[in-house]
């Protein structure tokens, strides 16, 4: 962080958080071995968003970064959910 | 707004500007989060009309092998933010060593990469084999994205790993210090980047069958 108070991630919260990163992968092979059908995949990528927003918030500093980067990234990431259902939007209504 | 103005560093180099290289750096980044996203939507696509044929090729896939990658981008994520730390402490070894501790975590990937990537080959599971159409449209978009994501992915890595070397080089050279590290932070959020997109492809491609 450059800007008026650097913040300085402690050695011990970068442990913690590859901890849970760990943790949560754990968790998505053990839960997807179980076959939980359509589940899986709502599963899945549930814990990747967790394990994702870990990354930007901590590792990418999002968290103690100038909000400016938070309000781009919150930007994006509308755009390409508002993409997702549009797509979809368009799939499941067509004719095979 | 006033924090962005104001540059608490504009003493020593007057015309630096930290914030507006990280800017720049998210907006890069914001490219490659789409370029990605548009991919992960195509598999989406055809995943939704070839639902039996992806559920099966993805079986073919090895689990073990993806998990250990998982593994060895995580581990590779919290050494590069390690690595940030120390250098704003200015503990310069622990920075180098931590750095060094990241390429050698990505070159384990990529031999991981490398040895599951021939098998598939062995097993002629690749884009243009003379097997892949026999089985059907839906094995070929499995293989064809398969190949292409996880291999755009892999020069993701290549990438990284050369900006990661220039970090180690500045280091080495004093550019980057405790108060002059902007170079290196956006190093590492590339790296992050690269982490990022793995934790998506993992479950998609290993993990749901």
């Amino acid at each position: 962080m450059s800007e008026d108070k650097p913040h300085i991630s402690s050695y011990a919260s970068s442990i913690w958080i590859l901890l849970a990163l760990l943790l949560l992968t754990i968790a998505t092979v053990s839960v997807t071995s179980v076959n939980l059908g359509p589940l899986s995949v709502s599963v899945a990528m549930f814990i990747a968003s967790m394990k994702a927003t870990l990354v930007l918030l901590y590792f990418m500093h999002l968290k103690f970064d100038h909000k400016i980067y938070r309000l781009m990234m919150t930007i994006v990431l509308l755009l390409f959910f508002a993409i997702i259902i549009l797509t979809f939007l368009d799939y499941s209504f067509r004719i095979k | 707004m006033e924090a962005i103005d104001h540059n608490s560093h504009a003493h020593a180099t007057p015309h630096r500007d930290d914030t507006a290289s990280k800017i720049g750096m998210w907006l890069f980044i914001f490219t490659e989060i789409l370029l990605f996203g548009g991919l992960f939507i195509v598999y989406s696509v055809y995943r939704y009309y070839n639902p039996v044929a992806f559920h099966i090729a993805g079986e073919e896939l090895n689990d073990f092998v993806g998990t250990l990658n998982t593994i060895i981008l995580l581990i590779s994520s919290m050494t590069v933010a390690m690595s940030i730390t120390a250098i704003q402490k200015n503990d310069k070894k622990l920075a180098l060593i931590l750095l060094y501790t990241t390429l050698v975590l990505g070159i384990w990937f990529l031999v991981n990469k490398y040895f599951e990537w021939g098998v598939k080959f062995e097993h002629g599971l690749y884009p243009g084999s003379v097997l892949l159409p026999k089985l059907g449209t839906g094995d070929t978009m499995f293989f064809g994205l398969y190949f292409m994501m996880t291999g755009l992915h892999a020069l993701h890595i290549i990438a990284g790993m050369t900006i990661l070397g220039f970090v180690i080089v500045f280091i080495h050279k004093n550019k980057i210090g405790p108060d002059k590290y902007v170079f290196h932070e956006n190093a590492g959020l590339y790296w992050h980047l690269v982490d990022l997109i793995w934790i998506f492809l993992f479950p998609l491609f290993y993990l749901i069958h």
